[in-house]
């Protein structure tokens, strides 16, 4: 089943068309990579999916909705959650205050407290961060900060989750952990996109992948269709010569 | 045809008076938009603008070139503030979205410190700076000179400012500052001192259009706050950023002041700007010709 | 809570006062009322209010209004329900959008109200100038006091809720707040009215004591900065602080016996940029850290003394 669809999705920054005409879909429970250079469009694009902007034109939607138009609190409570590339923790409370936001709001249900407090806790613990649930969010480092956001998002009991470079700045060692995580993530039956740069996490869990440059879809496929296909390989291979003069 | 000769008259009056308007906005919307403070002391620099001109004419400077000495004054003021108190207020701030907050809070603080010193020395009482007040005959009704030099100097300055902002170099800084600091510096450009230039660049503006005005009526150290309110107003009508929009703002606002005044009361004017503000926040709130 | 003993010994000591006391009493309670109040909205979603000045000369209006046909318990709360629906019209049209274009709005209010009863009032009625029915001080003093102990329970118990926790967040980072399913619209729309009420209400337990007011007087633009200096000063972010800042300057207010003069100002201006700067959490902030320097010091004692008992052994 297609979990989340979009045709024509396009947005404008002025003249500058950050994502232009691309048609996608996710199945549910699939890793969905989403790569491309610099400037491609892939935040853009989660930022259109979770309402954080308003799309130029193009519609998606969400298990047969339609989301445009919707503002960001009610795309968190139909059941996409996510991440942020420049982390948005909440820096004035602890970390399992920081979860207990996504557990109370996440849902339009009404939630008790304690009910809410064990969803914090159980997600907090999901992500391996028990040990940091008193501690004041500002005291702990990057990666864990970006596992709290996915803590965070989880507790929202999303059925689709976007992650927006969850590896960046990590550790070989830690990447493997993030991997891990996304895993048992998308085992819990979750749909995931990630956003990633770190192609070794990217081609190790996804399903499929797709591929933006200049805000347009110019590959989609499994690993392999990927990882050979002319195109693509000329994007980063060009990136790199770009890089080496 | 007296009534719409009066009427043609007060929208003249509207006009004219509406570019020093604009003149004030431009510095605020620099601050703002660059500098990211909320600048609620810039009535205030107004204020010493037309305080010191005063001062100066009191010991036989001609009013007119007040702004090359008062300007500096306040550039380096402004330049100063920014330099030491905003940027400390960045260093020290508990969180990053807490900024904004805190310099207001810290602008807020300044803005008494500012308008108590001055009073200290001047006095609250209101002091008789009018210059260049001959009328000039205009369709029935008498302009001043003082109205239609001070829509020159600050119309020229107007353009002065938009060529030096999309012309020159240190504009392009300043752009790019204004647009995403950390790419800024990266690309070479002292973030710091393009924040300190601009926002002292704001109080010279500010001190010009005090110049201006104190021409016009008498000054007194309590004229900030509403010239800083009705600044906010022009900057929000106008759009941020730009500064034709800041122009075209302060000279309807302009207008309308002088016809409220003219036709109806003028307790009322400042409650229409406020319908306005209104309106233009339902339906377009960035602005006549605002970005984003 | 230490805090809370010390208060209500504060309070125990009231019936003791009499006369002018019971003046500065009163103005004590409306700046704490006024810079929690603030401090509420304000301090928690960082969204910067310069209205207080329009709610609480709201309520003293509302009293001028309907001294004569109602009694002053519904006149207050009448004061509150209007500063409620008037801060809901404000919100949903500044709330919306960026956090700037709020306070800009909020700071011409000061301006714009006053211009407006003024005009009002010069055309309708042609009154000039509001007398009250005054009323024994002393009853309004405990009536202010009754409005003070509201106040912080609703702060108290809004700050532990659900609508705590989403104001928080949305100081903490509005857009992860947004994404994670807070309306933040409606918090705002709604903490920031609810904080009105509080000021209305304050407003109008005061007219009473006045003897003469109008739209100038009453829309003084200190009963914005004055509590929000109290609130800086105090501790914006907590209970306690603006509670302390707002008890702190109604004192100083009224002993010293100038009403705000010029170097009473001064010295407000230089207060807050100090604290902004270098104590931003507020002297409330300072508990903390004096404990841990204390307990430090303390430690260090300790250490040194066994240190000198093993030497010596």
């Amino acid at each position: 089943m297609r979990i989340l669809e979009g045709q024509g999705v396009t947005k404008y920054f002025g003249g500058l068309a950050a994502i232009s005409n691309v048609d996608f879909h996710v199945d549910q429970g699939e890793i969905l990579g989403l790569i491309g250079p610099n400037g491609a469009g892939k935040t853009t694009l989660f930022n259109l999916i979770s309402a954080a902007l308003p799309a130029s034109s193009g519609g998606m939607r969400f298990k047969g909705q339609k989301i445009s138009g919707l503002k960001p609190h009610r795309i968190c409570q139909m059941g996409i959650a996510r991440t942020f590339q420049e982390t948005k923790v909440f820096g004035n409370m602890p970390v399992i205050q920081n979860v207990l936001v996504g557990a109370f709001f996440g849902k339009p249900t009404h939630i008790s407290g304690a009910a809410a407090a064990n969803e914090a806790t159980q997600a907090l613990e999901f992500v391996g961060l028990s040990a940091t649930s008193a501690a004041p969010i500002k005291d702990l480092t990057l990666a864990q900060q970006k596992r709290v956001e996915v803590a965070r998002a989880l507790a929202t009991k999303p059925e689709l989750l976007l992650l927006d470079e969850l590896m960046a700045g990590l550790t070989p060692t830690e990447v493997g952990e993030a991997m891990e995580l996304v895993t048992r993530i998308r085992d819990k039956g979750i749909t995931i996109i990630m956003v990633e740069h770190v192609m070794k996490a990217i081609m190790g869990i996804s399903t499929r992948v797709m591929v933006l440059h200049h805000g347009e879809k110019i590959a989609e496929g499994t690993c392999n269709e990927i990882s050979c296909n002319k195109t693509v390989i000329d994007i980063y291979l060009g990136e790199e010569t770009h890089a080496a003069s | 045809m007296a009534e719409a000769e009066r009427l043609l008259g007060l929208i003249t009056i509207g006009i004219l008076a509406g570019g020093v308007y604009g003149l004030l906005a431009v510095g605020l919307s620099l601050q703002i938009g660059v500098c990211r403070v909320l600048n609620i002391t810039h009535g205030e620099f107004l204020m010493l603008g037309g305080i010191l001109t005063f001062t100066f004419s009191q010991l036989g400077i001609n009013p007119l070139l007040a702004p090359v000495i008062v300007g500096p004054i306040l550039f380096g003021l402004g330049f100063l503030l920014q330099a030491t108190l905003f940027r400390g207020v960045k260093a020290r701030v508990p969180s990053p979205s807490a900024f904004e907050g805190n310099a207001l809070l810290a602008a807020f603080g300044v803005m008494y410190v500012i308008q108590y010193l001055a009073r200290i020395r001047f006095g609250t009482q209101s002091l008789p700076s009018q210059y260049l007040t001959q009328p000039v005959p205009y369709v029935g009704i008498n302009l001043a000179v003082n109205l239609i030099v001070g829509f020159a100097i600050a119309a020229a300055l107007g353009i002065a400012v938009y060529l030096f902002l999309t012309r020159s170099r240190v504009g392009k800084a300043i752009r790019a500052t204004a647009e995403d600091p950390p790419t800024a510096e990266l690309m070479g450009v002292n973030t710091n001192t393009i924040l300190a230039v601009c926002f002292g660049l704001g109080g010279l503006l500010a001190a010009v259009a005090g110049t201006l005005v104190s021409m016009r009526t008498p000054v007194s150290t309590a004229m900030g706050f509403n010239n800083t309110v009705i600044a906010l107003i022009v900057v929000t009508l106008g759009g941020l950023g730009s500064v034709p929009g800041s122009f075209i703002a302060g000279i309807i606002i302009g207008i309308v002041s002088m016809l409220v005044a003219g036709l109806w009361e003028s307790v009322l004017i400042v409650p229409v700007y406020y319908a306005m503000l209104m309106v233009l926040l339902l339906v377009r709130p960035t602005g006549i010709l605002g970005k984003k | 809570m230490g805090f809370l003993i010390l208060l209500i010994a504060f309070v125990l000591t009231f019936p003791l006062y009499g006369g002018a006391r019971t003046r500065v009493l009163i103005t004590m309670l409306v700046y704490a009322i006024l810079a929690m109040s603030w401090a509420m909205f304000s301090g928690t979603t960082g969204y910067m209010s310069l209205a207080p000045a329009a709610f609480f000369g709201t309520g003293i209006y509302t009293t001028y209004l309907l001294q004569n046909h109602l009694p002053l318990p519904i006149i207050i709360v009448a004061a509150g329900l209007i500063s409620f629906v008037l801060a809901v019209l404000l919100g949903l049209v500044t709330l919306r959008l960026k956090g700037i274009y709020f306070t800009i709005f909020t700071f011409g209010l000061v301006v714009f109200i006053p211009n407006v009863v003024t005009y009002v009032e010069g055309e309708v009625t042609q009154h000039h100038g509001w007398y009250f029915n005054v009323l024994d001080r002393t009853i309004i003093l405990y009536t202010m006091l009754g409005l003070a102990v509201v106040t912080v329970l609703a702060i108290y118990l809004i700050r532990r809720s659900r609508l705590g926790l989403a104001m928080q967040s949305i100081g903490g980072n509005e857009e992860a707040a947004e994404h994670m399913g807070i309306d933040t619209t409606r918090t705002k729309v709604l903490t920031f009215a609810i904080s009105a009420i509080f000021m209305g209400a304050a407003g109008a337990v005061l007219a009473p004591s006045l003897s003469y007011s109008n739209p100038t007087i009453a829309y003084s633009a200190f009963y914005s900065f004055v509590p929000i200096v109290a609130a800086v000063f105090g501790g914006m972010g907590s209970l306690q602080g603006p509670i302390v800042g707002g008890l702190l300057f109604g004192f100083l207010e009224k002993t010293l016996k100038v009403e705000w003069n010029t170097y009473f100002m001064l010295g407000f201006g230089i207060i807050i940029v100090l604290v902004i700067l270098f104590l931003p959490t507020g002297m409330v902030g300072l508990v903390p850290i004096l404990r841990d320097k204390l307990g430090g010091a303390i430690s260090k004692w300790r250490k040194g003394r066994e240190g000198e008992q093993h030497a010596n052994t």
